[in-house]
């Protein structure tokens, strides 16, 4: 069974197969967070629908795109023998 | 009757028989002893025990409460986990050292005074480091030794603290410390330095990865964590900490993204999990202490599967790199299923441990009135489930396929991730059964609508991230500058110094010696011979010499001729008359 699952997500014939399940998932958990309930929140952002979807997001590409910035144009990625 | 029995001297004196023993027996010995002390963890309650008087100080071995019994269980359980993945490691030397490293690290949890406390934390350190330098090679030895030496500092900095601790308040008991002065500070930094809060986090991210695959996975849990819970004893409320430990969770979520060791990334988010925990200590509230704890508890258990994991790939195909990894979800499925339900946990998903304690420090957080700390912390959420949820996984077992021969690993290391990876959802799915252990009451409910939704959009959408900007995510054959780079290139500046300004003004000084000092002084020296040679040895000589002479012509005067002595006895008397004559 475990074998079969990962197979799944590792073998390309089932990568479309794969696509549509990751789009109507994220359709679905952005779909609930418009529908529940919002009685009790912590942060003033959860009173946002669809804030966690968005926050996610950018959050991803601030952290790809700084951090990539930050190893190339900050210097900070150096070749693997740099302290030899 | 026995009032307790310490769960780290177990561990402790269960080490020293290790290499008695030999094969299965050996194996079979080191699984009691793990059991031993789970079950002297089961058996303690509240109170303190082992408290004797050592040169007018009160040692306590033994301050157990609700806080110490909670870390004793996550500790226990993992020395337990940490055993049975190790079990193929032949070297006694090995085991003896993760013994001894577990037993120090409990030796902290319990100890109720700096003396005790400082004695432990050193014997983890000494620990801890064999486990890099038993990896052998080059690079494990340097890295073995900068380890070492930064925990020596760190060592030290403690000691100098709790000297002037003791100087002013008189004692040596370990509890909450406030008012700052140098004490507070340097014992801070000494916590602080074995939390890995940047910019004293480099010495993890440098010996981790470099340790043995068996190694990583205990130096994964004890250090940092049980710098949390002295943190959590000793500094709850210090404002510091919380933008320390916001700053840290993005910290490490950043040199994730640069990195290409697989388990250096692992290790990058140790420093980012941790930064939950320190901003929890920071906050300091009920919920926040709470938080820290149960997060401390989660993340061990998760990134010790997690470290099983890629370290399981490492033992069987001896890469490390994930440009050199890739395709190896049909040789290593099981690992890789194990892996992910630690990836799973450490992002939060929930019915997995992270989301049952993550969301505590944050609601900590935002029920402090601190919505930017927890807006910090949750944008780490994000960078946690891309690289060690999507990331790492991607590059290891998906991705291009690397064409590496594989195999799942050793039965004992799947049953050891197995093991942990229950633990995982156990807590995901009962939280209770981990907030009964935490020291406050707990009145906080994880699975509310509103936070399932918000926390699937965060997570999923960032996997959408992932997906859009997959090929801006391929790792490099780099390495990143962390603070390291201080202490690695200021050694080299150092040695250069030695070697050029020092040695040359060695030379300076020689040479200076050499004409000024030396020279006059053979000058004289050979003066001193030549009037030896020439003066005083021609005098005593020469007189010798005419002794000798004078002596030759005396001795040509007895012949031995009678006829000869009386004509010289008639020309003496001559002499004598003629003398006496004239005068």
């Amino acid at each position: 069974m475990i074998a079969k699952l990962v197979n799944f997500f590792g073998d390309p014939q089932y990568r479309a197969r794969r696509r549509q399940l990751f789009v109507i998932i994220l359709a679905m958990t952005l779909a609930a967070d418009f529908l529940v309930r919002r009685d009790h929140v912590e942060g003033f952002w959860q009173a946002i629908p669809g804030w966690g979807a968005l926050y996610g997001f950018i959050a991803c590409f601030l952290i790809v795109f700084v951090s990539k910035f930050l190893g190339h144009q900050g210097k900070l990625m150096r070749r693997e023998d740099y302290y030899d | 009757m026995i009032e307790w029995v310490h769960p780290g001297m177990v561990y402790i004196f269960g080490a020293l028989l290790i290499p008695l023993f030999k094969g299965r027996r050996r194996q079979g010995y080191l699984l009691l002893v793990t059991l031993l002390a789970l079950s002297a963890v089961f058996s303690l309650s509240p109170g303190q025990y082992t408290v004797f008087s050592y040169t007018g100080k009160e040692i306590i071995l033994g301050q157990v409460d609700k806080l110490s019994i909670l870390f004793a269980w996550v500790f226990s359980l993992m020395g337990l986990i940490g055993t049975v993945y190790a079990l193929q490691v032949r070297g006694a030397g090995e085991h003896v050292a993760a013994f001894l490293y577990v037993g120090s690290a409990l030796g902290v949890v319990f100890a109720g005074d700096f003396l005790s406390l400082f004695l432990f934390w050193e014997l983890m350190a000494f620990a801890s480091a064999y486990l890099v330098f038993a990896q052998g090679g080059k690079a494990a030895l340097a890295a073995g030794f900068r380890y070492l030496l930064v925990h020596i500092a760190g060592g030290l900095c403690l000691l100098g603290g709790i000297v002037l601790h003791y100087a002013a308040a008189g004692s040596i008991q370990f509890g909450p410390l406030n008012g700052g002065g140098a004490a507070f500070y340097l014992i801070l930094t000494g916590f602080i330095l074995n939390a890995a809060v940047p910019p004293l986090n480099a010495w993890l991210t440098d010996a981790y990865p470099e340790a043995t695959v068996t190694g990583a996975v205990f130096m994964s849990a004890f250090t940092t964590k049980t710098a949390v819970y002295v943190l959590l004893r000793g500094f709850p409320g210090t404002e510091v900490l919380i933008w320390l430990g916001a700053v840290m969770a993005i910290y490490g979520v950043v040199y994730a993204v640069l990195e290409n060791d697989a388990r250096r990334l692992l290790a990058y988010h140790i420093v980012s999990q941790v930064g939950y925990m320190v901003a929890g200590v920071g906050i300091g509230t009920e919920m926040a202490v709470n938080g820290a704890s149960a997060h401390a508890f989660a993340h061990i258990l998760y990134k010790g599967l997690l470290f099983m994991g890629a370290g399981a790939v490492i033992f069987v195909t001896g890469r490390r790199k994930l440009t050199e990894l890739g395709g190896l979800y049909k040789q290593m499925p099981v690992t890789l299923f194990l892996y992910m339900i630690g990836a799973f946990s450490i992002s939060a998903f929930p019915f997995f441990s992270g989301f049952v304690s993550k969301s505590m420090v944050i609601a900590a957080a935002t029920g402090d009135g601190r919505s930017l700390i927890a807006l910090m912390l949750i944008l780490a959420s994000s960078g946690t489930f891309l690289h060690t949820g999507l990331k790492l996984p991607y590059y290891m077992f998906f991705g291009k396929d690397s064409g590496l021969k594989a195999k799942e690993p050793p039965t004992n290391m799947l049953i050891a991730m197995t093991i942990a990876a229950s633990l995982c959802l156990l807590i995901g799915i009962f939280p209770d059964l981990l907030y009964r252990l935490l020291p406050y009451s707990v009145d906080f409910h994880p699975y509310t609508g509103v936070h399932i939704t918000e926390t699937m959009g965060l997570l999923l959408f960032t996997g959408l991230g992932f997906a859009l900007f997959l090929k801006h995510l391929d790792p490099e054959r780099t390495i990143s500058l962390d603070t390291d780079w201080f202490y690695r290139t200021g050694a080299r500046w150092l040695m250069w110094f030695a070697r050029r300004p020092l040695t040359r003004y060695e030379e300076v000084v020689s040479d200076f010696s050499n004409s000024l000092v030396l020279k006059p002084h053979t000058a004289i020296a050979k003066l001193g011979l030549w009037f030896d040679q020439h003066i005083v040895d021609g005098v005593v000589n020469g007189v010798a010499t005419g002794l000798i002479r004078c002596a030759t012509q005396l001795r040509q005067l007895q012949s031995g001729i009678l006829s000869q002595y009386a004509l010289g006895i008639v020309a003496g008397l001559v002499a004598c008359l003629l003398l006496y004559g004239f005068l």
